[in-house]
């Protein structure tokens, strides 16, 4: 049951709707968004990849398992919480390396950060693992 | 002494991977193990011996007062020299009587870990602690008793002990915990000059009860002593350490422990003597009810805790006295006997003494030591277990009250035990030779090494008890007592009432095992047999099973696989117990306040009042689906109006994903049929629960916005958001960095979400094909 309209719409949509969903990412901290948020709408996005083409078709664009993308988001989670404890202080406390003393941008890296990736990566896990595994249910 | 303790635990963790490499030898460097840790304890006996006590204390968890600390007084030695002397012996005979066993190294294993656990308990001065080492010793009996597990008799013994001890100490923790309460320490060593403040205490009763149900179910003293012959199902290496010497007398170790503590009261000694007086004889008899060598052990061995359990709650100086040397002449025959049993079931093929007969000639180092361990159980002069029974007599003899009675219990019951002794040495080594299963051969030495040394050791101290008296034994009965006794043991006490009761026992005795043939299965003694052998255990089956009846027809109510009601119990209970809180304890002094509400806002709330009434009244599941999609996004436009932007979109998003989720989900589903369909009364009753639900959660929603608003909270974060953690919106600063550790846990419980979704959908086709409830 494809759609050539939604298909042809998709592959457009596709690219410019990753690229909001990391944009809302990064501008998280200061601006409505973050590694939630992102997370959400890049796992909307790959779903409509996924109906638009099927999930068989959307798991090869993935490259990855699903649950993979949980288990580094959970690492990430972890390694956020580790950083600090190496430098003798509290679990998860938030450290903090500011680009614009070194380069003429405007970003800061930072252990936050790297927690918000951990966020968006199990978001966008959780998401799909649940549409790829009821879609492939209705396939057989 | 931690590192005595934690060597023990280690060599058992290291155990399999030594077998890899030493095959064979392995067992003679795991037994140099507790060897060490005896030669360790031995080094304290001249401090013991000269009335000091020594403590050392490690903190573990110090919020709860719960140290590794350890108390070496006169009962702590001596227990510890028992486990880990005998814990020796038993490595090098398991080492041989498993030898061919591919589950060797499992057998080293728990074994170690055993050890170490008892050990720990023996010594340790914190009661938590002590109930730690107590909980291992049954976790760790559970796996040797189920040793053989491909059996599922052996499994049954296995969790009938873990059940029965494990209940007790269960019990006996709320006991422990309320003495750390009432004496506002949990150090055993500080308690036991605390003994009036227990006794005095109104928990004492409570105190006591707790703690006896621990002790009971450890030591198998009546009704719970069922388990103990039914532990038997346990390798006779197992059977000869845990189940003789070392784990049974935990219960009875704690109750001598705590005895300055919690003892010298009338409750304390009714409870103790009585049930220790009633088991002592029951189990005595019950002995000459089996022909199986481990049963008829098994029951004496019931009968030397009785007996330990009785002269505790008789509490004069004699009792402490016997009860010092009861329980060190026990262990050593009761081992001996027990391993001497294991060998005739190694190299004759069965335990069964009708099928035995003439081993002597066969099988000479093992006859010897089972010879003088018997001789020591019995009670004859010159070994040790004569000194014993001399002094329960005495004992018994020392309460004038109820003197005649226990008297009375004490010679019978070690009139069946003279008999019981008889049996297990006469039958399988003297008389004619038996053909048996297998044609039996003498044991190698590192089975014979064992019982040999324990009958060794049973007749030197009986010759000459004044090696220990004053060393050790002196030093345990006034831990017992708590205060200083002074005597020395000695053979040969004049012609006394004791010496003559123990010639009429022994007469009796033997005469009782001339008519034991016929007696063992007269008419008498198997309804003997089947009112404290099998309906004890009868009634433990019975409880058990009544209990997983009663989960599973619980279970089938609760869980009852439709979806439908589930919800309806959520809701209800939240009705109930949110509502009725609400009512009765809520001010209800509130009034809505409508006044500004703009109107296109009542326009969104129509548009959602529309859908609801829409989702409500149709039948196409896709349908109410996206109705309810409408709810959704009007509700993300509220919030937009009201400036929450970080909560609008994730409202969208989520609504978005949930009609998608959903749809997909619903394609799975057959069609409602008319069997499942809801009756007209129940779409009312689910009606009215829906309403109610709403209004009260609108309700509490009103109350609470009337209730003063303190926005310390908001405002602290939006005045630290930028300058502590450099983000402009508090939202995710929240999220990511000041409340970070709840997000982690939240992100957590997602990732479990999302495989267990996977797991279940994947293996949907695996449960399908077994359990037919899948609804």
């Amino acid at each position: 049951m494809k759609s050539l309209i939604l298909a042809s719409a998709t592959r457009l949509l596709i690219a410019i709707l990753f690229l909001f969903s990391l944009f809302l990412f990064f501008r998280g901290h200061d601006e409505p968004g973050g590694g939630f948020i992102g997370g959400l709408f890049g796992a909307g996005a790959f779903t409509l990849y996924a109906i638009a083409y099927g999930s068989e078709k959307a798991k090869e664009t993935l490259r990855v398992h699903p649950i993979s993308l949980i288990a580094w988001g959970l690492v990430a989670l972890v390694i956020s919480g580790l950083i600090p404890m190496f430098m003798g202080e509290a679990f998860l406390t938030g450290k903090w390396l500011f680009l614009d003393q070194y380069l003429n941008i405007d970003f800061k890296l930072s252990t936050p950060l790297i927690f918000d990736i951990g966020v968006y990566l199990c978001v966008v896990g959780f998401i799909l693992v649940v549409i790829f595994s009821l879609e492939e249910e209705q396939e057989e | 002494m931690l590192i005595a303790v934690a060597a023990i635990f280690i060599a058992g963790l290291l155990a399999p991977y030594l077998h890899m490499a030493l095959k064979k030898n392995t067992v003679y460097l795991l037994a140099l193990v507790p060897l060490s840790v005896f030669i360790y304890f031995s080094t304290f006996i001249p401090e013991i011996a000269a009335g000091e006590t020594v403590r050392q204390s490690t903190p573990w968890v110090s919020l709860f007062d719960v140290n590794l600390s350890f108390y070496l007084d006169g009962l702590s030695l001596l227990f510890g020299l028992i486990v880990t002397g005998i814990g020796t012996f038993i490595i090098l005979y398991g080492g041989g009587y498993l030898e061919k066993d591919r589950q060797l190294p499992r057998f080293y294993s728990a074994i170690l870990i055993f050890m170490g656990s008892m050990v720990g308990l023996v010594i340790a001065d914190n009661l938590l602690s002590l109930f730690v080492f107590w909980e291992l010793t049954s976790f760790s009996s559970y796996i040797l008793i189920g040793y053989y597990h491909e059996k599922e008799e052996s499994r049954k013994s296995a969790l009938q002990a873990l059940l029965v001890t494990g209940l007790g100490g269960l019990a006996m923790l709320a006991g422990l915990i309320l003495m750390g309460f009432v004496s506002g320490t949990f150090e055993i060593s500080e308690m036991l000059s605390m003994g009036d403040i227990f006794r005095e205490s109104p928990m004492y009763t409570a105190i006591l009860i707790l703690v006896l149900a621990g002790a009971f179910t450890k030591s198998a003293q009546f009704p719970f002593h069922f388990w103990l012959p039914g532990a038997m199902a346990a390798p006779t290496p197992v059977s000869a350490y845990l189940h003789s010497a070392t784990m049974v007398k935990a219960g009875v170790f704690l109750l001598m422990r705590l005895n300055p503590a919690l003892g010298s009261t009338d409750l304390w000694f009714g409870l103790l003597t009585g049930f220790g007086a009633f088991t002592l004889i029951m189990s005595a008899w019950l002995a000459l009810r089996f022909t199986d060598l481990k049963q008829i052990l098994a029951y004496t061995t019931v009968m030397a805790l009785s007996t330990l359990t009785m002269l505790i709650g008789i509490g004069t100086e004699y009792a402490m006295k016997a009860a010092a040397v009861f329980v060190l002449g026990h262990s050593l025959y009761k081992g001996a006997l027990f391993m001497v049993a294991g060998a005739v079931d190694h190299e004759a093929g069965t335990r069964d003494v009708r099928k035995l007969g003439g081993l002597r000639k066969l099988m000479p180092i093992t006859a010897g030591a089972a010879v003088i361990a018997a001789l020591s159980m019995a009670g004859i002069p010159p070994l040790f277990g004569f000194i014993g029974k001399e002094l329960v007599y005495e004992a018994a003899l020392s309460i004038p009250d109820v003197a005649v009675i226990l008297i009375i219990i004490a010679v019978l019951a070690n009139v069946a035990v003279v008999a019981a002794s008889c049996i297990v040495v006469l039958r399988p080594f003297f008389g004619k030779e038996v053909e048996t299963p297998k044609h039996a051969h003498e044991a190698p030495w590192l089975m014979w090494i064992g019982p040999v040394s324990l009958a060794g050791l049973s007749l030197i101290f009986g010759l000459l008890p004044f090696l220990i008296d004053s060393a050790i034994i002196k030093h345990t009965a006034s831990a017992i007592a708590g205060y200083e006794i002074d005597f020395y043991l000695a053979l040969w006490h004049g012609i006394n009432l004791p010496l003559i009761l123990s010639v009429v026992t022994v007469l009796l005795g033997v005469g009782v095992y001339f008519i034991w043939d016929k007696f063992q299965d007269s008419k008498g003694m198997q309804g003997y047999g089947t009112l404290f052998a099998i309906f004890p255990k009868k009634t433990y089956e019975a409880l058990v099973d009544g209990l997983l009846k009663l989960a599973a027809w619980q279970t089938g109510i609760l869980q009852n696989g439709y979806l439908r009601y589930y919800l309806l119990t959520i809701t209800l209970v939240m009705l109930v117990a949110v509502g009725g809180t609400f009512f009765l304890k809520a001010d209800m002094n509130w009034f809505p306040d409508f006044s500004g509400i703009l109107f296109y806002e009542y326009a969104i709330v129509g548009v959602m009042f529309v859908a609801l009434l829409f989702a409500v009244s149709i039948r196409s599941r896709l349908t109410i689906v996206i109705s309810l999609g409408i709810l959704g996004f009007s509700l993300a436009l509220i919030y937009i109006l009201h400036g929450a932007a970080d909560l609008a979109m994730t409202q969208i998003l989520v609504e978005t994903l949930t009609v998608i989720l959903v749809a997909l989900v619903l394609i799975h589903l057959p069609n409602l049929s008319k069997e499942v369909e809801v009756s007209n009364a129940g779409k009312i009753r689910d009606a009215i629960i829906a309403v109610s639900a709403g209004a009260l959660v609108t309700m509490l929603v009103l109350a609470t916005l009337h209730l003063p608003f303190d926005d310390f909270i908001s405002r602290y974060y939006a005045s630290v958001s930028y300058t502590e953690a450099y983000g402009r919106n508090i939202v995710n600063v929240i999220l990511v960095d000041f409340r970070a550790l709840d997000t982690m846990g939240e992100v957590v419980v997602v990732a479990v979400a999302g495989m267990a979704v996977y797991a279940l959908i994947k293996m949907k086709g695996i449960f399908n094909t077994k359990e037919e409830g899948s609804r």
